[in-house]
């Protein structure tokens, strides 16, 4: 617990564990998400799905359904004017599809709506659901991302061997021939299952056009509130002012909800078409089979490594499976170039080339999880270096010693074409080492009980976030993402209000932005409220996705908090006489240094109201600020390892304890910072132990509910220790870096570490994730090294 | 669909009587008919737990009961907690741990902890966290929702009425 300084110097906000504002509602359960926003005269909207993965549609009859009491109206693509969402990147190797809202023509997932029902209940419109009937003509549909060689019949015409984009970004002529010369070549293939983000609150959204406004005003759940304006302006043919995105409290986003989904523009549209109000709150089978998935992958690769474990050269073939369409606004080529761009993480590789494609399937689309390809880039370099290190008679944590980028090689311009600004990949790695020493893990893997196994994992990584223009501009998206910009006002009673275009969805903005404009203006945190998820109430941003909210729009709300300081330093110098260099801003006060004389910052704020005839040298009325950033992006870093245990019996893992350190630059707010990342390792737990959106192979979705989507439980959880190093970012003033997604990165590499450990004696790696028990059993059916030779 | 029906439901100490159909579940009728949104709902299946709340003083799914079946029973929602003002030693303690982040997950774990506290007055760490994994959480990482829960046990162990 912090307490509010009475007297005496100065107090620091930044780096408190400060417990968060937002806390209080969400435990009297006055929280307020989107379902719970009340309405008495909305309608409830559902959707009439596919349950068939690929065809033709020959004809929708919603008729008999129009014939149920309380049913107002069931809309197909006609009815909204075939209107679509069409996410892509501007550039060759991209083939632009689009996505209708409600399907039309041709349905291509299980759970792609072909009809959305408009109904006096839930209840009502679900019975309406039933009463739709529709002739759907079958094709074979492609499920695993080879079928869509096999299939004569391409989801979108206008890629007939389903690639929607096939990137070759990096290049290298020498390559082959270093990796021909090089001592050992690790060659392998590395798969990832497909998964769900799966926040507790699925998406939804309210929606009601407002005569006296000319606005639609849409309540939604998302990390996106502008660009779900952009998104839902295009498609329905309204003007950006038309239309106002209020986000009220979101129950997760994972980057889940950084896209606009079809079934949003669709209730926004029935609530024009109608013009009565609409709602519609997902439920978990659409939440898990028809929204948006991501992670399925392949990485066939080749590394070069000299006889001393160090690298030469890296070749990757990177292929996802990005589903049926592509996402608005992040596009289906959001894994493939992250996965291109970012492989390489921490390590020095001298020689680097990579293909990237995504391929379409019969799935739902992919978009941003939490992450992307992070987790599995991650896997990779770190299964090659176990790989390696086991071939070349090496230690695991020496021969990644031998290859991460030190201290003096910084700024480091790796052959992916990015400069890294300083971090402490060798000292995190040492550090966490030293840890697993310290901890007795060894002894731990020697005491396992007779029937089980144990291992120790250990991954050295970095996250790169908070991506700027300069950076998001050579993806080439239509709209490219990137700065922030933040307004403060102080008000009569000296309060202050801060508006940021970034949206938590549980991260605790309203609390980490506040210490940072309260040290500037030397007043306490709880004076200052963050307004945020309103496009009528902040001017512009770009969401939260990508470690960039604390980054960019905390790093905007600091130059505006001191440029408003300037303000309150020079009204101060008027009235108490002095020169305004003099006035420093304290504990709520303006004070004089050297003198005693002060004056409280509340009773600035109250003459520069009230009593502005007193102030005759201002230009401005009032005291308000504005701030902005744009930092071209940043790394941070981490090293994390784990203990694990198989029971060779039930072949089930336990993570039994876990180490993390972490180097997120400066912290901002400790308890937020931890608690970012125990919830990214439960779900990258989740990714590598139980969790994956498995499809039959004619195209129907196995994980319906949380029975087969299995989120990790308390129980499954391991503790976690964390240690902090602190490498500040020099691109923004609060010395901040993202870090929103390092546990889940790191989870999956380091389990896999940690279990290919356990099974060192067999000779057999696991390259995949999740791993189950069955495939457990089949490793531990296999001969021991000693039994084989 | 069949005949709506009468029930009378106690809900946080206030008697309501409501006309409801056979098949509403409590967790409606709880949020759309008497507006305690703060009861939530995370899958309609019974597994996240989301919805919990205290019938006749026993964790329940509401998105598993019909209203009808919660008929003369006595309901306690997380509303009903920080009756006058002040929140509990709970909500304290959850804060504290920082053991919520968006929040959606959390008026359901207060409410299974204060369920089981209540005939379980001093639980070991291991059966928390054993009770705990009843809930889904998928922001936390759940070690903040163990600890708080363990420290409230303990105290109000401590300070028990001998
Ligand atoms: S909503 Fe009731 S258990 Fe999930
Ligand atoms: S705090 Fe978000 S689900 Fe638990």
């Amino acid at each position: 617990m912090v307490t509010l300084p009475t007297s005496g110097e100065s107090q620091q906000w930044v780096g408190q564990p400060l417990q968060r504002r937002e806390d209080a509602r969400f435990l009297r359960g006055t929280g307020r998400y989107t379902d719970d926003v009340p309405h008495a005269f909305a309608l409830h909207a559902a959707f009439v799905r596919s349950p068939i993965a690929f065809g033709v549609i020959r004809s929708i009859d919603v008729r008999p359904a129009l014939e149920i009491p309380g049913v107002i109206a069931v809309l197909t693509s006609a009815d909204l004017g075939h209107a679509t969402l069409t996410g892509f990147l501007d550039r060759d190797e991209f083939i632009k599809t689009a996505m209708p809202i409600l399907a039309n023509e041709r349905v291509r997932f299980v759970g792609e709506p072909l009809a959305i029902v408009i109904a006096t209940s839930r209840y009502i419109a679900e019975d309406a659901i039933e009463a739709v009937s529709y002739e759907i003509d079958e094709f074979d549909p492609i499920v695993a991302m080879d079928d869509a060689q096999r299939t004569p019949q391409p989801i979108h015409d206008e890629a007939p061997d389903g690639v929607l984009v096939d990137l070759r970004m990096f290049n290298d002529d020498e390559l082959e021939e270093v990796l021909a010369t090089s001592h050992v070549v690790v060659d392998e293939t590395f798969r990832s299952g497909r998964l769900q983000a799966a926040p507790m609150e699925g998406r939804g959204c309210l929606a009601e056009w407002i005569d006296r406004d000319d606005q639609l005003v849409v309540t939604v759940s998302t990390q996106l509130p502008h660009q779900v304006r952009t998104g839902i302006a295009q498609a329905l043919g309204l003007a950006e002012r038309q239309v106002r995105v209020i986000v009220p409290d979101v129950g997760g986003g994972f980057g889940f909800k950084a896209v606009l989904g079809r079934e949003e523009v669709a209730v926004a549209a029935a609530a024009r078409i109608l013009r009565r109000p609409v709602r519609w709150a997902e439920d978990r089978l659409e939440s898990l089979t028809a929204s948006f998935q991501g992670r399925e992958q392949e990485y066939t690769v080749r590394a070069g490594f000299t006889e001393d474990g160090v690298l030469t050269g890296l070749a990757a073939d990177i292929r996802c499976n990005i589903g049926a369409y592509s996402a608005f606004p992040f596009t289906c080529g959001l894994e493939p170039i992250m996965a291109a761009t970012e492989f390489l993480g921490v390590y020095k590789v001298p020689r680097y080339a990579s293909r990237s494609r995504g391929i379409a399937s019969n799935k739902p689309p992919s978009n941003a999880y939490r992450g992307v390809s992070r987790p599995q880039i991650v896997m990779v370099m770190e299964g090659l270096m176990d790989r390696a290190a086991d071939r070349l008679g090496i230690d695991r944590v020496e021969i990644r010693r031998r290859n991460t980028i030190r201290a003096e090689d910084f700024p480091y311009s790796g052959p992916n074409g990015i400069t890294y600004e300083p971090g402490s990949y060798l000292e995190a790695l040492e550090l966490c080492a030293a840890q697993v020493e310290a901890a007795g893990w060894r002894q731990r893997c020697e005491e396992a009980a007779p029937g089980f196994i144990r291992g120790i994992g250990i991954a050295n990584f970095s996250e790169r976030n908070a991506y700027g223009t300069a950076t998001m501009g050579l993806r080439r998206m239509p709209m490219t993402p990137g700065f922030e910009v933040a307004h403060l006002a102080m008000d009569a009673s000296g309060d202050v209000t801060l508006t940021s275009g970034t949206c938590s969805a549980g991260q605790g903005h309203e609390t980490t932005f506040a210490q940072i404009v309260a040290d500037r203006l030397g007043i306490a945190p709880d004076r200052i409220q963050l307004r945020q998820g309103d496009t009528d109430l902040t001017s512009f941003g770009w969401g939260t996705f990508a470690g960039r909210s604390l980054v960019i729009g905390g790093g905007a709300a600091a130059v505006a908090a001191r440029r408003l300081a300037v303000q309150l330093r020079e009204v101060a110098a008027q009235l108490l006489s002095v020169d305004a260099d003099d006035v420093e801003l304290v504990n709520g006060h303006a004070r004089v240094r050297g003198t005693g004389a002060s004056i409280s910052i509340d009773e600035i704020a109250k003459t520069v109201h009230f009593r502005s005839h007193l102030l005759t040298d201002r230009e401005e009325y009032l005291l308000e600020s504005h701030g902005s950033a744009d930092p071209s992006g940043m790394f941070s870093n981490g090293c994390h390892a784990a203990l694990v245990e198989i029971d060779a019996g039930t072949c089930a893992v336990q993570v039994l304890d876990y180490l993390v350190v972490e180097d997120c630059g400066v912290i901002v707010n400790p308890l937020v910072v931890d608690g970012q990342v125990r919830g990214g390792i439960a779900q990258g737990i989740g990714a590598t132990l139980y969790e994956e959106a498995s499809y039959s192979p004619d195209g129907q979705p196995l994980a319906g509910s949380f029975m087969s989507y299995l989120v990790p439980t308390a129980a499954e959880m391991p503790p976690i220790s964390i240690h902090h190093l602190e490498t500040p970012c020099y691109q923004t003033e609060t010395g901040v870096k993202g870090m929103g997604e390092a546990g889940t990165i790191g989870a999956p590499a380091v389990i896999l570490s940690a279990l290919n450990d356990a099974l060192r004696s067999r000779d057999a790696w696991l390259e995949h994730v999740p791993v189950t028990p069955a495939d457990i059993q089949r490793l531990l059916a296999l001969p021991t090294k000693m039994e084989s030779s | 669909m069949s005949e709506s029906r009468e029930i009378t439901l106690t809900v946080n100490g206030e008697r309501h009587l409501i006309v409801v159909e056979p098949r509403r579940t409590l967790a409606d009728v709880l949020r759309i008919d008497l507006g305690l949104t703060g009861t939530h709902v995370g899958c309609e299946h019974g597994i996240c737990g989301a919805c919990t709340v205290l019938m006749d003083d026993e964790p329940v799914r509401a998105c598993l009961i019909f209203g009808v079946q919660a008929d003369g029973s006595s309901v306690r929602t997380v509303e009903g907690l920080a009756v006058k003002g002040e929140l509990t030693d709970l909500q304290q303690a959850f804060s504290r741990h920082h053991a919520l982040q968006c929040g959606f997950c959390t008026p359901g774990f207060l409410m299974l902890a204060e369920g089981y506290l209540a005939t379980t007055p001093a639980p070991d760490p291991v059966a928390v966290r054993e009770m705990a994994s009843a809930n889904l959480c998928r922001c936390t990482g759940y070690q903040g929702i163990v600890d708080a829960i363990v420290e409230v046990a303990e105290h109000r162990f401590r300070q028990r009425p001998i």
